[in-house]
C-alpha cells in the first residue's frame, strides 16, 4: 500500500557557497494513513522546513516527495497546486481562520477554489464541521467563537473533503496544557479516523500524543521512538514506586 | 503516597469499613496506586493505636469494625496536605550522573547518551498519555495522576535539550571539574538551606 506521505533522500538547501545552509540532508521519512507523527528538535533542526517540503509549499533541494504515492516533482506547478489543495491540509499556530468569512465558509474555501459548488461544498464542509463537533456554529463569524470553537474549526478546513494528510506547525501555540491537549486529541482522533498526520512540535508532552516520534537534529533524522507497549504495562504493580 | 492520609482523607467523609476503604482507595487514584487489604488493615490498627481514628463500639456485619476520624486525626490530615513534600535535597538523579560520566569516557559521543535518554523518556510519556487517552472522560483522578508523571518527565526532556544546546555552545568542561561533580552528586551532599 502506498503511503500517505514519503519523503526519500530529501535535502534542502538555503543560499549557496560559503553561506549556504543545509536545512534538510538526505531525509527519509513514511507517514501511514492512520498514523500521527510528530517531529521533534532544536530551533534550527529542519523541522518547519520539513513540513513546508511535505505540504509542497517549498521544493527540496534534491530528492522525492510522494503524496498518496504521486511524486509532486513529476507534475505540473499547476496539477501542483490542485494536489495539495485537494490531498493536504494545514493547521497553522494561530489557525489562521479568515475574519470576514462564517466558520463554514472558511472550512469550505479550499473546496470552492477547487470549483466545488457551493451546496456541494456546504454539505462535505458540514460534515467535517460535525466530527468535530462545531456544526451548530456555522454560521458564525470567527470573533463570534470561543478559542475551543475556532481550533476545531480550524482543524475541520484541515480535514475537509477527502484529505488525506494533515500537517500541523505547533498547532497548540500559545495555548496552556489543557487546551493543548485538547488539539492533540482532535489531531489524534482525526488521524484515527484514517488521515496521515505530521505535527511539528518542540514540546515533549504534545509529542507524547503521536504514535511515533521522529527526532531531528541539524537537518537530520537521528532517531524515533518504537511503537509503546501500551499503558497497561505501567500499571504493572512492580513498576511504582 | 502515604497511605494513612489517604485512608484518612477517605474518612473525613465519615467512617467506613476496611474493605471500603481499599475500594476506594484504588478507585480515586485511577487504579495507579494497587493496594492490598492487608496494607489497610495493618495501617488502621497503627492509626487507632496513635489515637487517629476509632472503631464504633459494636461489630457491624462479618464482625467487620467500621472506622472514624478521630479530631486528632482531622488535624493530622489538614497539616500533612499543607505540608510541602520533600523537594531538596535533590535526589541523587542517576541520569545527571550518566551524563556527567559520559563526558570524562573518550569516545563518547555525549549528545548520543542524550538522544537515548530522550527517547526513552519520551516512549514512556507516550505510555501515560496513552492511559489518559483511553481514560473516561470523567475520570479526572486518573488525569491528574498522569498529568503529574508527564510533567515531571517533560522536565527531564527540557533539562536533556538544555543539555544538548550547553553543551555543543560550550566546550566540555575538563575531566577533573567533572570529576568533582560527579563526586558530589554521588556522595550524599549538605545542601545550604
Amino acid at each position: 500500500m502506498t503511503s500517505a506521505l514519503e519523503l526519500r533522500q530529501v535535502s534542502k538547501n538555503y543560499g549557496s557557497g560559503p553561506t549556504e545552509v543545509r536545512a534538510l540532508r538526505d531525509v527519509d521519512l513514511s507517514v501511514e494513513r492512520g498514523e500521527l507523527v510528530a517531529i521533534m528538535g532544536p530551533s534550527g533542526s529542519g523541522k518547519s522546513t520539513l513540513l513546508t517540503i511535505a505540504g509542497s509549499l517549498e521544493q527540496a533541494t534534491s530528492g522525492q516527495v510522494l503524496v498518496n504515492g504521486v511524486d509532486l516533482a513529476s507534475v505540473s506547478r499547476q496539477d501542483q497546486a490542485k494536489m495539495r489543495r485537494r490531498s493536504i491540509g494545514y493547521v497553522f499556530q494561530d489557525f489562521n481562520l479568515l475574519p470576514g468569512l462564517t466558520a463554514i465558509e472558511n472550512v469550505t474555501m479550499p473546496l470552492e477554489l477547487d470549483g466545488i459548488r457551493t451546496k456541494a461544498a456546504r454539505a462535505t464542509g458540514l460534515e467535517a464541521m460535525e466530527q468535530l463537533d462545531v456544526a451548530d456554529r456555522a454560521d458564525r463569524y470567527p470573533d463570534e467563537l470561543s478559542g475551543g470553537e475556532r481550533q476545531r474549526t480550524a482543524i475541520a478546513r484541515a480535514i475537509v473533503g477527502k484529505r488525506g494528510l494533515l500537517l500541523a506547525d505547533e498547532p497548540t501555540g500559545a495555548l496552556d496544557s489543557v487546551n493543548g491537549e485538547a488539539v492533540m486529541r482532535l489531531l489524534r482522533a482525526a488521524t484515527k479516523r484514517g488521515v496521515a498526520g505530521v505535527v511539528v512540535t518542540h514540546e515533549a508532552q504534545l509529542a507524547s500524543w503521536a504514535d511515533r516520534v521522529v527526532f531531528l537534529r541539524d537537518g537530520q533524522v537521528v532517531d524515533q521512538t518504537v511503537a509503546p507497549p501500551g499503558p497497561e504495562s505501567l500499571l504493572a504493580a512492580g513498576d511504582r514506586r | 503516597m502515604s497511605v494513612p492520609h489517604a485512608l484518612l482523607a477517605l474518612l473525613s467523609e465519615g467512617p467506613k469499613y476496611g474493605l471500603r476503604l481499599q475500594n476506594e482507595f484504588e478507585s480515586r487514584t485511577g487504579e495507579v496506586w494497587p493496594l492490598n487489604v492487608g496494607q489497610v488493615y495493618t495501617t488502621l490498627q497503627r492509626l487507632d493505636r496513635d489515637g487517629l481514628v476509632e472503631t464504633d463500639d459494636e461489630e457491624g456485619e462479618r464482625s467487620q469494625k467500621r472506622y472514624r476520624i478521630t479530631s486528632a486525626g482531622g488535624r493530622e490530615l489538614a497539616d500533612w496536605l499543607r505540608t510541602p513534600p520533600g523537594l531538596v535535597p535533590p535526589p541523587r538523579d542517576e541520569l545527571v550522573i550518566k551524563v556527567l560520566v559520559a563526558l570524562q569516557v573518550p569516545g563518547t559521543d555525549v549528545h548520543e547518551i542524550l538522544q537515548v535518554h530522550r527517547r526513552h523518556v519520551i516512549e514512556t510519556m507516550q505510555r501515560y498519555t496513552q492511559v489518559k487517552a483511553a481514560a473516561a472522560e470523567d475520570d479526572v483522578a486518573l488525569a491528574l495522576v498522569a498529568d503529574a508523571e508527564l510533567f515531571r518527565l517533560e522536565a527531564i526532556v527540557r533539562w536533556l535539550d538544555a543539555a544538548d544546546v550547553r553543551l555543543k555552545q560550550q566546550p566540555p568542561p575538563t575531566p577533573a571539574a567533572v570529576a568533582d561533580l560527579t563526586l558530589e552528586a554521588i556522595d550524599p551532599m549538605e545542601v545550604p538551606q
